[in-house]
């Protein structure tokens, strides 16, 4: 019975193994594995240059990576490898939408034409490829309001329902960055990858984002995965943390666990001159362990 | 009140002070520039002797142009723009009424342009009409059929093509050689045109898919250029540059438009004319040019068109949506290059005659023009530009005052593109997005308010 519920509760929607990504001489990640749970909010840390956008560009597929391998399970038992796939399949078929950490929105098209794109091959089906849409079909009117409908939802969540019929271009920056999570959610995703969606927001418009991450996560039961520096963010919403550093996982577990973790301080504040020793010794201890077991 | 109207006053005689200064100055400065290029020329008299000839009239006329100018305009012109952009920075927000006419304007074009032909043949009779109807009716109308198909590449998509004038030499072409080789109608061939040119819309869509703005540009030229060069060289097929004439006409209904018995004048009991061919061919190519705004307009409302769209803005978001950049590019290149063989083979029925020289890449960068000066992706910018443009050119033609100011050896379409190219300049300083700058969304919750021209991107490749 323990058995059972232990199973149970590992079920990872996202799996990750021995990651590596080469950049020419530049080994940007380095065997990386984790675990994204289903239904977890799972945050990816680290510092400036560790990795973390490039292990989501190898999730969604801009980067194909030079080895490993990433398993997709959706709810349905459907199993996708990720890094087999081209990336826009990755969105249309394995239902991993994302955010990018400089905003990429359609700027001259309105907000609701911009959640309308992201329905694009729902809609596509049902104008039966453009051919039945253009002599008029119903079905295609149909599937057009349906799809109004589905962006006023997600609008109305993030509290963009004010200015749906203005340039996307012309609203502000936090606006910008719900509507690129409002947009990823209607491509009906299974996961969500948000890469620094609280970047260069203000403490409330932060408190607003968390709000509305947790609700995506409550309300449709999104996976979510994030890379984020903004710690409020990170310690408030996540479930469990991966901190990667220098391509490597140097810790992964629970956001307190993570917090306490003597190497993820000494990855991100340093250590003191005295601690220095007590690290190196460490590491060659780690070392010395890696040696022996190739040996 | 005295005392204000006082003010005034005295601000006038201030202004009317400060304008006679400036006059004088502007004419001493004058004097100073022309006094030895107008006022003294050297010249040879009749012993081949160099001599001074002293113009004093003349320079004078120079000085006092520029001092009457010089205080015109710091009287009235600089006020009269200083109040005007007072009046613009006071209210700024001026909400636009929606007038019949700006609701109902495209209606009213399409019955304009329907009565066209009648109207123009009540004025100037059957065969005065030709001119009007054929030169510029028809004229015109290609050239809106074919800016509205390139609009779609690249107003819509943002691909920008520089060879799109291949596919309507694929059209043309499709007509004239199936046509005399095959003897296939014009009804046949116009929908077969356009499937061959789409057809190699894709073969150019291929290998382009990967590059983006000035590669892309510079294969696209190079791709029209192929094109016009095989048309030249495949001798046995094409006949080179002697090009393919005697190009059946079209029908109508099977009613032909010649002498027979059963043709179109005999049957109607009319005097024996082609402007009542040229008339059917005006109205042919108003229906095709609204097929293609037509299906322009379904087609920015559907998933592909905003699509197309979306790819102009940011082809990375586009993928990260799921949509598949590939097929949208092949598409967006394909439905362009099928409205240029449509218009391509409509061509080569209007003229009976096809030669490669129709298809330089002078035509493209016309084309491209016309899309660029009416606004990328506006219909009716697009339109409003190919009737100056074209239009334009054609009526220089028409000007014969203009040999009576620059003398009879003056021929202004000589001067078609000196005029064309400073037309562009014009526009693109007084309104650098086009005629029509802004974009009308496709969907809207409560209010359907046009997307601001500088929101907008060019696109990329």
């Amino acid at each position: 019975m323990a058995i059972g519920t232990e199973a149970m509760k590992k079920d990872p929607i996202l799996k990750v193994e021995r990651l590596s990504m080469r950049f020419g001489g530049l080994m940007a990640i380095n065997d990386f594995s984790f675990e994204a749970e289903r239904g977890e909010i799972t945050a990816l840390i680290g510092p400036n240059g560790a990795g973390k956008t490039t292990v989501f560009n190898c999730i969604t597929g801009f980067y194909k990576p030079t080895m490993g391998m990433i398993t997709l399970r959706q709810n349905s038992g459907d199993e996708f490898l990720l890094e087999r796939l081209p990336d826009f399949e990755i969105t249309k078929k394995a239902k991993v939408a994302r955010t990018f950490q400089n905003i990429r929105m359609f700027s001259g098209l309105t907000v609701l034409e911009n959640l309308l794109v992201a329905q694009h091959n729902k809609l596509m089906r049902a104008s039966g490829y453009t051919i039945l849409g253009l002599l008029g079909f119903p079905t295609y009117r149909e599937a057009s309001r349906e799809s109004i409908e589905l962006a006023r939802h997600w609008l109305e969540k993030a509290s963009l329902i004010e200015r749906a019929d203005d340039p996307a271009g012309d609203l502000p920056y936090g606006a910008q960055r719900r509507l690129e999570i409002a947009r990823a959610m209607c491509t009906g995703p299974e996961l969500l990858c948000l890469d620094e969606p609280a970047a260069g927001l203000n403490p409330r418009e932060s408190l607003a984002l968390n709000e509305l991450l947790q609700e995506i996560r409550r309300d449709t039961g999104t996976s979510i995965l994030l890379i984020e520096h903004d710690m409020s963010v990170v310690m408030e919403i996540s479930d469990h943390v991966v901190v990667l550093e220098y391509g490597q996982k140097i810790s992964d577990g629970t956001p307190d666990f993570v917090k306490n973790d003597p190497k993820v301080i000494a990855a991100y504040l340093g250590v003191e001159d005295e601690e220095v020793d007590e690290v190196i010794g460490e590491i060659e201890e780690i070392e010395g362990e890696h040696g022996g077991t190739r040996q | 009140m005295a005392n204000v109207a006082s003010t005034t006053a005295s601000a006038g005689s201030e202004l009317t002070a400060r304008a006679l200064r400036e006059a004088v100055f502007a004419g001493l400065i004058t004097l100073g520039l022309f006094v030895l290029f107008v006022g003294l020329k050297s010249d040879q008299n009749i012993r081949n002797e160099l001599i001074l000839t002293q113009r004093w009239g003349l320079l004078a006329i120079f000085v006092a142009v520029a001092m009457v100018g010089r205080f015109l305009i710091v009287v009235y012109v600089q006020p009269r723009f200083a109040k005007r952009k007072a009046a613009k920075a006071a209210a700024p927000d001026v909400v636009k009424k929606d007038t019949f006419f700006t609701r109902q304007w495209p209606k009213i074009a399409v019955v304009m342009l329907l009565l066209y032909p009648p109207v123009i043949v009540s004025f100037v009779g059957v065969q005065g009409s030709l001119k009007w109807v054929d030169n510029f009716g028809i004229q015109i109308l290609i050239y809106v059929m074919l800016a509205w198909g390139l609009n779609i590449v690249v107003g819509l998509a943002g691909l920008l093509d520089l060879g799109y004038v291949a596919f309507y030499a694929v059209g043309a072409y499709s007509y004239a050689l199936l046509s005399s080789y095959f003897g296939l109608s014009f009804w046949v061939l116009l929908p077969v045109a356009g499937l061959l040119a789409a057809l190699w819309g894709i073969v150019l869509g291929f290998p382009v898919l990967r590059l983006r703005g000035d590669y892309l540009a510079i294969v696209t030229l190079a791709f029209g250029e192929i094109i016009r060069l095989v048309l030249i060289n495949w001798t046995e097929v094409t006949k080179g540059t002697f090009g393919v004439s005697g190009i059946a006409k079209a029908t109508l209904f099977g009613i032909k438009f010649d002498a027979s018995k059963d043709g179109f004048a005999a049957l109607f009991d009319l005097p024996l004319s082609s402007a009542y061919y040229k008339i059917f061919l005006f109205y042919l190519i108003l229906a095709l040019a609204l097929l293609t705004a037509f299906v322009t307009i379904r087609l920015r409302r559907m998933p592909i068109g905003r699509a197309w769209e979306a790819l102009r803005e940011d082809e990375i978001a586009c993928r990260s949506l799921g949509i598949n950049t590939v097929t949208t590019k092949l598409t967006a290149f394909a439905t362009g290059a099928m409205f240029g063989g449509f218009a391509g083979s409509f061509f080569a029925v209007r003229q009976g005659f096809v030669s490669p020289e129709s298809f330089v890449f002078l035509e493209s960068a016309v084309i491209l023009a016309i899309v660029v000066l009416g606004g990328m992706g506006s219909l009716t910018g697009i339109a409003i530009a190919a009737v100056v443009m074209i239009g334009g050119t054609e009526i220089l033609r028409e000007l014969t005052f203009l040999k009576m100011i620059f003398g009879p050896a003056f021929t202004p379409e000589l001067y078609r593109m000196l005029i064309f190219g400073l037309a562009m300049v014009t526009v693109m300083v007084w309104k650098p997005r086009g005629f029509v700058g802004s974009r009308e969304p496709t969907a809207f919750l409560r209010q359907r308010r046009a997307v601001s021209g500088s929101f907008t991107k060019e696109g990329h490749g």
